[in-house]
């Protein structure tokens, strides 16, 4: 490894930083949850240094509490992190031809929000380097995080434990309200969505779906829609936003 | 449980490795299908607005807490507010307000 690409490692690491700091309160909140579900601390770490995945394992998680179906699994799993078969997409995109392929397969590990963020950040040709900085950083805080939320959340008292719960939450709504506030129709999503899942956790028959199920559900029928109304308009597709 | 827990391990870790890389080594051009593009678009706020409400209402002791934690979540993150700061001022808010509702 030549020094110019030691110091692109180094400066990946160096932005790794501040987001291993944001992992570890999240998925702390996020070893709450898999603890509920029956999960130990080491089955904690293995699905999240596996997953890379908030809302995906969270998901994943609640059904694993309810003792779904494996192929409930696979299609919550799915749904839950569609956004980053998103950020695959546009990441496929800014390869440099002659990057061996190898890089793809490791950096397709850990697209997330966050790296894919400051990856995507970054002009020019992604450079694997900087991104595994980045990754070496924070995926470990993701899962001994999710392990310390296991551990600890046995500890902590009961209003703790009642506060941390709600990290996760905060996330999601990190992610979709700053995008609801530039765009009316997502704005309007969000509500509708809000709406709807309020709806069906409460109306007879759908609310005795599991919470899996109402999820897939919804996010189908509400996204087909939305699409067949709003299509988006070629020049205004930036999957950046979703970062 | 009769589900074994390292298969859903398995099964979660599997499909989302695929999806993430999948379109990183197959696709090398854009996604030209309007529809298709369009829904991918939404989904991740649709799927993240849905598993948020009504359920941080049932994650807290208090359901009134998990409601005030979602609109100050709102309002931080419509302000500006990073990721982190967002999800400190949600816990935040959910604590203080069961000092005075729990006990």
């Amino acid at each position: 490894m030549g020094t110019n690409q030691r110091s692109v490692w180094i400066e990946g690491m160096r932005d790794g930083i501040p987001i291993g700091l944001g992992y570890l309160a999240v998925s702390f909140s996020l070893g709450i949850t898999a603890r509920n579900a029956g999960l130990n601390a080491f089955q904690g770490f293995l699905a999240s240094i596996l997953n890379n995945a908030s809302a995906g394992e969270y998901a994943a998680f609640t059904l694993i509490a309810a003792d779904a179906p494996y192929l409930e699994m696979a299609l919550i799993t799915l749904i839950a992190n569609a956004r980053y078969l998103l950020m695959s997409c546009a990441l496929s995109q800014r390869f440099a031809p002659d990057t061996p392929f190898f890089h793809r397969l490791l950096i397709g590990y850990d697209i997330t929000d966050e790296l894919f963020g400051i990856t995507i950040a970054r002009p020019g040709y992604l450079n694997p380097c900087y991104t595994y900085g980045a990754i070496i950083v924070a995926a470990p805080c993701w899962a001994v995080g999710t392990a310390l939320g296991i551990m600890a959340g046995n500890l902590l008292p009961l209003r703790v434990v009642s506060a941390l719960s709600v990290a996760l939450y905060g996330m999601f709504l990190a992610i979709i309200i700053p995008p609801a506030r530039k765009s009316r129709i997502i704005a309007m999503l969000v509500v509708i969505s809000f709406a709807a899942s309020y709806c069906a956790a409460r109306l007879p028959v759908i609310s005795s779906l599991s919470g899996g199920s109402r999820t897939i559900i919804l996010t189908i029928a509400i996204s087909v829609a939305a699409a067949l109304l709003f299509p988006i308009k070629p020049e205004k597709e930036d999957t950046g936003n979703v970062a | 449980m009769s589900h074994n827990i390292y298969i859903y391990l398995a099964v979660m870790a599997g499909v989302t490795y695929l999806i993430r890389v999948l379109p990183i080594t197959l696709i090398r051009k854009q996604i030209q299908n309007q529809f298709l593009k369009s829904f991918l678009y939404y989904v991740p706020y649709v799927t993240l607005a849905v598993m948020t409400f009504p359920a941080i209402m049932d994650a807290t002791q208090s359901p009134a807490a998990g409601a005030l934690a979602l609109i100050i979540g709102m309002l931080a993150a419509w302000f500006g507010a990073s990721l982190f700061q967002v999800s400190v001022s949600c816990c935040v808010i959910v604590f203080l307000l069961e000092l005075f509702l729990c006990h």
